[in-house]
């Protein structure tokens, strides 16, 4: 078998967004579409880090800004799912109509 | 001898990562899907510890898996009614979302495999030992403007959480 070099962490990486890809647009349960940004946020991380051992230690850095980043915003994405769900009662997106025409 | 162990452990490391991620988007019960999420973490830092990067994988464990993973978990607790189980799982534009998605991945492949010369073949040498110090010494030296703006953020998000959740502003 080939040695493991930074194509296989990219096929990795990339498997990953699309898998998360495929859940933000297919399923109708929000907190499931929220796990699928989750996991696309995780597919960059690892393209990063995998890219940071051929150069320098920046992409390591920026991958813990993107976790960061990643909890401020499933905060803030949980909170508004709360906020709806107090109203209507549903967590299925199909059903978050009210500005639809 | 050729060494078999880093091989062995990609492919475990990875093939974990990838089946939890397919079960993440596939079950019905998102408490299911939260622990498949968990496992993809913990394969991903795994995978970070494979490159060199102790510090990356030792924060994805604490604040990924340990802190957004159970925020999860608490709102799932809270907002998970058992007639969102019985019903439809997957919206109306599924075979359409799958099939953009799948071509999406076929032009990722395809410019990794037209780009793939020019990748450096020997990987800078970085002392492991040394991962952490010169994190932090990047991090409070050439990136303490993002780091400043990055917990100003934070106190944004945790206003911005609060206000939303709570019941009477």
């Amino acid at each position: 078998m080939a040695p493991i070099g930074t194509l296989h962490y990219l096929v990795v990486a990339a498997a990953l967004f699309v898998i998360g890809t495929i859940g933000v647009v297919t399923r109708r349960n929000v907190v499931i579409i929220l796990m699928s940004i989750e996991l696309i946020l995780n597919a960059v991380n690892l393209n990063l880090v995998a890219f940071s051992r051929l150069w320098n230690l920046n992409g390591q850095i920026f991958s813990i800004f993107v976790i960061t980043d990643a909890a401020a915003e499933a905060a803030v994405g949980l909170g508004i799912l709360i906020a709806f769900f107090r109203n209507k009662e549903t967590v299925n997106v199909d059903e978050v109509d009210l500005l639809k025409w | 001898m050729t060494p078999v162990a880093p091989t062995f452990f990609f492919y475990l490391l990875s093939g974990v990562a990838v089946a939890s991620a397919i079960l993440v988007i596939t079950r019905k019960n998102p408490v299911h899907s939260a622990i498949s999420l968990i496992f993809t973490l913990l394969a991903l830092a795994g995978l970070y510890l494979m490159l060199y990067a102790p510090f990356v994988a030792g924060v994805q464990i604490i604040l990924y898996a340990g802190g957004i993973m159970v925020l999860f978990l608490f709102v799932i607790m809270l907002v998970n009614i058992e007639r969102s189980q019985r019903e439809v799982q997957f919206n109306q534009q599924w075979l359409v979302g799958i099939v953009a998605s799948l071509a999406l991945g076929f032009l990722f492949l395809y410019v990794y495999r037209r780009g793939s010369s020019i990748f450096p073949v020997n990987p800078v040498s970085m002392p492991e030992p040394q991962n952490t110090q010169q994190v932090a010494l990047a991090l409070f030296r050439g990136y303490l403007l993002p780091f400043e703006v990055a917990s100003l953020l934070l106190l944004v998000a945790i206003v911005g959480a609060v206000v939303m959740a709570k019941k009477r502003i």
